[in-house]
């Protein structure tokens, strides 16, 4: 067994190992330490694909940003130190089971099914083909949805912000200026 | 059979959704459920970054897929933060269970 086969399966237990622990610990803080973990884990599947930049992605958008806006809403929202409510044994059980059988039914219908890949020149995923690929208005460009994003993430901003914000009182309001 | 290839990621893909579906059912916090969100969507990061590898190596189109699906995810992610800081503010708890009414 080589180190790049040893490595990939110890991502990959690290992985679903701390994402099996983010599901069911009963400490909030510690989930989001698990979660935090989990998605290491996946970065380094990228890494290991050798897909760079979206595990550079990753690592930034989910450890760095998402992991952080968890933690921070988990201090605003929870008193330090308290478990989660216990759930009902019954439900747990159920949802196991019923996860269970879901992905045993899934694996089953996905070895059975033979891949067919596809051929011809290879494309190195460089930043510089990501780029150009990315910002071409050519057939195969991704131009427009990635402008589409951008308005939503605009929007998406601008949504927290009205969501979030304080309501002001009526009778204060007059005395506000404008 | 060992050697690691598009079955063994799509193992992983398909458990970390399954691990994600099994938190958002059991869970009733809604920090805790938004995380288990997160884990699904990963997984499909990981699902179409695996069939780019092995199935499309002619096209970036997965990995372009994977980008827009990370954006997204960040702006649901604030979003559904925002949400439950609003909600925690008016009825001082994020239980599923005691955010019945849609009443602001």
């Amino acid at each position: 067994m080589s180190g790049s086969i040893f490595i990939f399966y110890l991502l990959a237990a690290l992985t679903l190992g701390f994402a099996v622990m983010a599901v069911s610990t009963r400490q909030i803080f510690r989930a989001a330490i698990y979660l935090l973990f989990s998605l290491i884990g996946i970065a380094g599947i990228y890494f290991w694909l050798q897909y760079d930049f979206i595990a550079a992605v990753q690592i930034i958008v989910y450890v760095g940003g998402i992991t952080v806006l968890i933690i921070f809403s988990i201090f605003l929202t929870q008193q330090a130190g308290e478990l989660l409510p216990k759930q009902k044994i019954g439900r747990q059980v159920f949802s196991a089971l019923a996860v269970f059988c879901a992905f045993a039914l899934v694996m089953l219908q996905l070895y059975k099914y033979k891949f067919i890949a596809g051929t011809g020149q290879a494309v190195a995923p460089t930043i510089s083909n990501i780029g150009g690929q990315m910002l071409s208005i050519e057939e195969g460009g991704y131009a427009l949805p990635f402008e589409v994003v951008s308005m939503l993430l605009l929007a998406a901003l601008i949504g927290c912000i009205v969501i979030a914000m304080r309501s002001v009182d009526t009778s204060t309001q007059t005395e506000l200026p404008s | 059979m060992l050697t690691p290839g598009l079955y063994h990621l799509l193992f992983i893909s398909s458990a970390l959704f399954f691990i994600g579906v099994y938190g958002f059912v059991t869970r009733r916090n809604l920090v805790t459920m938004l995380m288990s969100i997160e884990l699904v969507l990963n997984s499909v990061n990981l699902n179409f970054i695996a069939f780019n590898k092995y199935l499309w190596p002619n096209g970036l189109d997965g990995l372009f897929f994977t980008i827009f699906i990370i954006a997204i995810a960040a702006a649901e992610a604030a979003v559904a933060i925002a949400i439950i800081i609003n909600l925690y503010r008016s009825h001082n708890s994020i239980d599923v269970e005691q955010a019945e009414e849609m009443k602001y």
